[in-house]
């Protein structure tokens, strides 16, 4: 139990991957001296179908993930190799090539691979990074739950400040209308937080609720009589709300992280796959 | 005087009465509702209504066969003045008195109907408990809701706070002024998920709420925009709000009460209880009948069957009950010259554990067992089957092999494979048939049913099972005869979720033995209660300080609801006395318990998690989901898999359930050792079984919800059947379709109707569960409880 895709079936495809590797350095060492080495040799030939069957069957991933009725192996299986196979594709494909790159559209095709050989690595480290970060974060509640305490804060908030004069009521209530959560896919990456605030009829940035809090503190200074005791009631009651916010927003943000190197994998898998096909078309048509 | 008065017009009564209009017996049929059979007015909207069992033939002059719920109502509506039925509506019976020949049946509405015979068929459901205020009889006031949708724009008040006063009115919210009526301060009744969504809409202002109110009173209004006003008592003071409906949802009165008043008895305090009845339906008060869901039989096809047969045993007719040609087909091959009577009465006769059973309930009984005449040495059972069916013999002999030096012969009259119906576990032992064998083998609802009700029968099965188990937990090669006495000084425990079995420092003067349920094990450390260990039912607990002679290392507290043997010191030495090699064997298992208590103890973490996880109730589980919150990224391939291979509704819901440190348990059925949702499902579709003992519902289910409601985990659900839709390379490549798993596609087929969904464990699947399989990081897993151990000490 507790078995990652890393550690499954004790790292069986770590080994298998070394065991392609090594098998293909060796031979591609032992080539036959005078000839360069380069994918037309025999040795190419068997590097380059290696790798594009390879391939083939990496891109295959998308559709095993989600024939929820196979009977044979589990997921985790499958990714474990994908990412272990998948990794070996740098040392087999570069082998192939002979390290004769140039501009064309068989680098091309080698550079996609890498791009995606990279973005796959970012993949696992995120993966084993960011659920823990994020249930850490959340400690172990789910966004839903946070979200609800928001709403629960937000109207306690709203009834509190209904008490307070009309100033505080409309600056407090601005800020809760104007916050924004999430945004497109660049907000979401770099946390962009772009909360506003109404003060005096204007407009003004809220970053992380900053504006706000610093606007009620200094207001809190001049509240006298039974204003104080509610007023610092709000007071605190927002500083529970911008915590929350920033737990929101950090998770938004990791969630983002965790899967965005997934929008550059998947479509460029398949820009590679039409690379390699011009690029396997093309030597057969040259030779 | 009628002679015959029949009570409630659902399909027994309304059978019943059919009846009697045919054979021209002077009758009436007194229904409390304003229209026939009120139960099934109750369904759901074009429900498509069951004909189970379907092998059972109905005899009855009514029609009815499977099909929608407005066809078989407009039916039986057709039916009974075809034949002449003299019904009278809103008659709710309140009392009975007299007796056989001179019954008067007293009524709410003050009148009184004099009958010589009474057949009782007013079914499980009770009447809905009234506001119990002036004007709770107006228009405006309904005790039901069958379609939300049906009202706009109205201002309407739910009366009530429990979950279907609180399911009302988030429903009727959408496109209604809501107002709910609270007596207390708090939502305390209703289930964790609906009391979000009413807090949730109460601070929305969607719904408005009176706490600490309860209504004093129904105005009707002339003209205006409303046509009534509800008065409310509330904290602060009289209330008066104009509305156009108010529904109010306070619950049922359970009919036993009324049932008892008028003399019918029940044989225990069970709630589940069903009063004890003649093979022709009479009660203990001469010439009141029961019939129907109140007399056991939760089916619409049994109860008109049973409506037809009672008129003609009152009119003295000799008739055979209709599932008399189903018994006879069983018992077909036997090798007796009687009828399907004589059969049943043989077996009572032979079969001693039956012989207190009333002649109804075996031939009950018998229609849900099989009796089977395997040859010689054929396995009736494995060892560590998941099976959990009890047998008897009735002819023959049975070899029972405990383990491969233990072999037991077990002679006609006497029964086997109760210890797994007890305790919910595997089979203990592997049983061949003997030369010229004939074996009953019961279901293990109905044979709980029967223990329930019938007294005798408990204490039998007890009784054996403490020799049995003396035998095969402790001294295998000692006879049956010379345990009988260390077995007669065995007592029987009953323990609650959390109550202590013993304390640690306590002197160890006793071994448990758990029949069933679950107990965990902990030691103080810093004044705080840390677990070390979780012991499932059939293994021995408290030998170690017997062995030893010395005061209690651990405290031990049972998980769930337990039960255990107990065998005290002097019991004890005599059993190591008599059974060579007892002492050794005890003593290796302490060993391996003490191995994996150092493992625990060094950490408070894992102790933690173990605590947390029988919190959750999981001590009582065979098999659970969970998922491991560090390595999750929430792809939901668990859900979309298990929707997939599942008619579309998923069985588990990822999100909810609650998270301990990082391991989340969502909600999805953990196949109890005892599951709740088993107990009452009239058609007896949800079975347990196959390799892994998963619980799963069979096709058979008629959507009645029970199920739904008894499962204390929320992992049942109602839901239409729907086919998985799209394919992948439509999605992947041009975008067409819905992502595979994802999304709800049509319904399929017209007669479909929402039946109850829950996990199977994917038995149908030939790689196994699919949500553990579809997940890409590992970090959903299924466990069995011995398992926790090594999981929170993997979890660093
Ligand atoms: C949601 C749901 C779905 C179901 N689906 C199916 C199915 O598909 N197939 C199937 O076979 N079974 C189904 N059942 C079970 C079936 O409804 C019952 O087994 C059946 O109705 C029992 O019939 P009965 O005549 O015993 O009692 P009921 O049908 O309960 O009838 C009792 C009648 O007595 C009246 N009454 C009660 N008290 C009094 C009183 N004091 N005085 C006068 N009259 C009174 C009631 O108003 C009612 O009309 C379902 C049950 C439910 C709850
Ligand atoms: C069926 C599979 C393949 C075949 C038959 C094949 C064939 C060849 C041949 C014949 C050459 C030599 C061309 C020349 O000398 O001009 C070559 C070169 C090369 N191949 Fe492949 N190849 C295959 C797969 C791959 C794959 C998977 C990659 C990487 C993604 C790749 C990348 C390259 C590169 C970068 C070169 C060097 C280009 C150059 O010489 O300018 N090939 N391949
Ligand atoms: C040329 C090489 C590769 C190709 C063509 C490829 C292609 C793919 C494809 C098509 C998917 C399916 C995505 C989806 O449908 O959701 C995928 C998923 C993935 N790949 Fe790769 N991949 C390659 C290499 C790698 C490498 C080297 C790694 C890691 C070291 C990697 C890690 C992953 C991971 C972690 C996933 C996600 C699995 C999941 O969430 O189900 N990939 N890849
Ligand atoms: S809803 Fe549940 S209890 Fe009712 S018939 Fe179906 S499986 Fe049985
Ligand atoms: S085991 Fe199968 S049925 Fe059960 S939750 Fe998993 S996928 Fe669903």
């Amino acid at each position: 139990m507790h078995i990652s895709f890393l550690n499954h079936a004790n790292g069986r495809y770590f080994w298998v991957a070394i065991a392609l590797v090594g098998a293909s350095i060796v031979a591609y060492l032992l080539q036959e001296p005078h000839q360069t080495p380069n994918g037309g040799t025999w040795l190419g030939y068997t590097l380059g179908t290696m790798g594009a069957l390879l391939i083939l069957w990496l891109i295959y991933l998308g559709r095993r993930k989600r024939n929820f009725a196979a009977g044979w192996g589990t997921v985790r299986g499958w990714v474990s190799a994908h990412v272990y196979l998948g990794t070996s594709l740098l040392v087999v494909a570069t082998l192939h090539t002979g390290f004769q790159f140039g501009i064309n559209v068989h680098t091309l095709a080698y550079v996609l691979m890498c791009v995606v050989i990279v973005s796959g690595l970012f993949g696992v480290w995120a993966y084993r990074t960011y659920p823990e970060a994020r249930n850490e974060l959340k400690r172990s509640q789910t966004l839903d739950d946070i979200f609800l305490q928001l709403e629960d804060i937000d109207g306690q908030l709203k009834r509190d400040v209904n008490a307070l004069a009309a100033d505080i009521r409309g600056v407090v209530s601005s800020a809760i209308d104007r916050t924004e959560i999430g945004g497109g896919m660049y907000a979401q990456l770099a946390g962009v937080d772009s909360s506003k605030v109404m003060i005096d009829g204007n407009v003004y940035p809220n970053t992380d609720q900053v504006r706000v809090v610093a606007w009620l503190v200094e207001r809190l200074s001049l509240a006298e009589g039974s204003e104080t005791g509610k007023l610092s009631a709000v007071v605190r009651s927002y500083g529970a709300r911008q915590k929350l916010l920033q737990v929101i927003r950090t998770d938004i943000r990791f969630q983002a992280l965790q899967e965005a190197w997934l929008y550059l994998h998947v479509p460029l898998s398949i820009a590679l796959l039409a690379a390699l096909l011009t690029h396997i078309v093309s030597v057969f048509i040259y030779w | 005087m009628f002679e015959i008065a029949v009570i409630g017009a659902g399909p027994g009564g309304l059978s019943a009465a059919a009846r009697c209009a045919e054979l021209d017996v002077d009758h009436v049929l007194l229904e409390s509702s304003p229209k026939i059979a009120n139960t099934i007015q109750k369904y759901q909207k074009g429900k498509h209504v069951m004909a189970e069992p379907g092998i059972l033939p109905l005899r009855s002059p009514i029609e009815f066969d499977a099909g929608k719920r407005e066809t078989i109502l407009g039916n039986w509506e057709t039916g009974i003045k075809t034949v002449g039925v003299n019904i009278q509506y809103g008659a709710e019976v309140k009392a009975i008195s007299g007796s056989q020949g001179n019954f008067v049946i007293s009524l709410m509405n003050g009148e009184e109907v004099l009958a010589r015979h009474v057949i009782l068929g007013i079914g499980l459901q009770g009447n809905p408990r009234q506001m119990g205020v002036p004007g709770e009889q107006s228009e405006v006031v309904q005790y039901t809701l069958d379609d939300p949708g049906e009202y706009k724009d109205e201002s309407i008040a739910i009366i009530g706070a429990g979950d279907a006063a609180i399911e009302n009115a988030i429903a009727l919210a959408a496109n209604n002024k809501v107002y709910i009526v609270n007596r207390k301060d708090e939502f305390a009744r209703a289930k964790e998920g609906n009391l979000n969504l009413i807090m949730a809409a109460i601070d929305a202002g969607t719904i408005e709420c009176y706490y600490d109110s309860s209504p004093a009173g129904v105005e009707e209004l002339e003209g205006g925009d409303f046509p009534a006003n509800l008065q409310l008592k509330t904290a602060t003071g009289d209330a008066i709000v104009p509305l156009h409906r108010i529904i109010a949802r306070l619950g049922a009165i359970p009919p036993r009460k009324l049932v008892e008043s008028f003399g019918i008895e029940f044989p225990s305090e069970d709630q589940n209880a069903i009063p004890a009845l003649t093979s022709q339906y009479e009660s203990n008060v001469t010439g009141i009948y029961v019939i129907g869901a109140l007399g056991g039989y939760p089916l619409i096809k049994q109860a008109m069957n049973q409506g037809y047969e009672v008129v003609e045993y009152i009119l003295g007719h000799d008739v055979k009950p209709a599932d008399n040609d189903l018994l006879a087909a069983k018992f077909n091959g036997l090798p007796y010259e009687v009828e399907v009577d004589g059969v049943l009465a043989l077996m009572q006769e032979r079969i001693p554990v039956f012989a207190d059973v009333n002649a109804l309930q075996f031939r009950e009984l018998m229609l849900d067992s099989n009796v089977s005449m395997p040859a010689k040495g054929d396995v009736i059972f494995k060892q560590h089957d998941y099976t959990n069916t009890f047998f008897t013999i009735l002819e023959g002999t049975v070899e029972i092999e405990v383990n491969p030096t233990l072999r037991i012969t077990a002679n006609a009259g006497s029964f086997f494979g109760e210890m797994s119906l007890m305790s919910g576990r595997r089979r203990s032992a592997s049983v061949y048939a003997g030369p010229q064998c004939i074996v009953i083998e019961t279901p293990r609802r109905s044979m709980i049913k029967l223990i329930s009700s019938v007294a005798a029968v408990k204490r039998v099965l007890d009784e054996t099972f403490i020799v049995r188990t003396i035998q095969q937990k402790f001294a295998p090669d000692t006879p049956i005869e010379e345990l009988q006495p260390i077995a007669a000084r065995a007592k029987m425990h009953q323990f609650q979720p959390k109550e202590v079995i013993f304390k640690e420092g306590d002197e160890a003067d006793t071994l448990h033995f758990i029949r069933n349920g679950s107990v965990t094990v902990s030691i103080e450390i810093d004044g705080r209660d840390v677990v070390m260990s979780y012991v499932p039912a059939n293994t021995p607990i408290g030998e170690m300080a017997l062995l030893g002679n010395t005061t209690r290392s651990a405290t031990v507290k049972a998980a769930v609801k337990t039960e255990t043997i107990s065998l005290d010191k002097e019991s004890f030495s005599l059993l190591l006395e008599r059974s060579a090699g007892l002492k050794e064997r005890l003593q290796a298992m302490v060993k391996d318990r003490h191995e994996q208590n150092v493992a625990l103890q060094s950490n408070s973490e894992s102790s933690d998690l173990m605590s947390f996880l029988m919190g959750q109730g999981l001590g009582e589980a065979t098999d659970v989901l969970l998922i491991d919150e560090n390595i999750c990224v929430g792809c939901d391939l668990c859900e979309s898999a298990c929707a997939a291979t599942h008619d579309g509704t998923s069985r588990l819901n990822r999100k909810a359930g609650p998270t301990f440190a990082h391991i989340h348990v969502p909600t999805s059925c953990r196949h109890c050792e005892d599951p709740s949702c088993m107990k009452d499902c009239p058609p007896d579709a949800i079975q347990r079984g196959g390799l892994g003992g998963e619980v799963f519902i069979g096709d058979n289910c008629i959507g009645c919800g029970n199920c739904e409601r008894n499962c204390p985990y929320g992992v049942i659900q109602m839901a239409y059947k729907t086919e998985a839709p799209s394919s992948y390379w439509s999605w992947m490549l041009f975008g067409l379709g819905q992502k595979p798993g994802r999304g709800k596609a049509a319904v399929v087929g017209e007669s479909s109707f929402k039946q109850a969904v829950k996990c199977d464990m994917c038995k149908d699947q030939s790689g196994g569960p699919s949500c553990v399989r579809a997940c890409p990081t590992g970090a959903a897993m299924r466990l069995s409880p011995e398992d926790f151990v090594d999981l929170v000490n993997v979890v660093r």
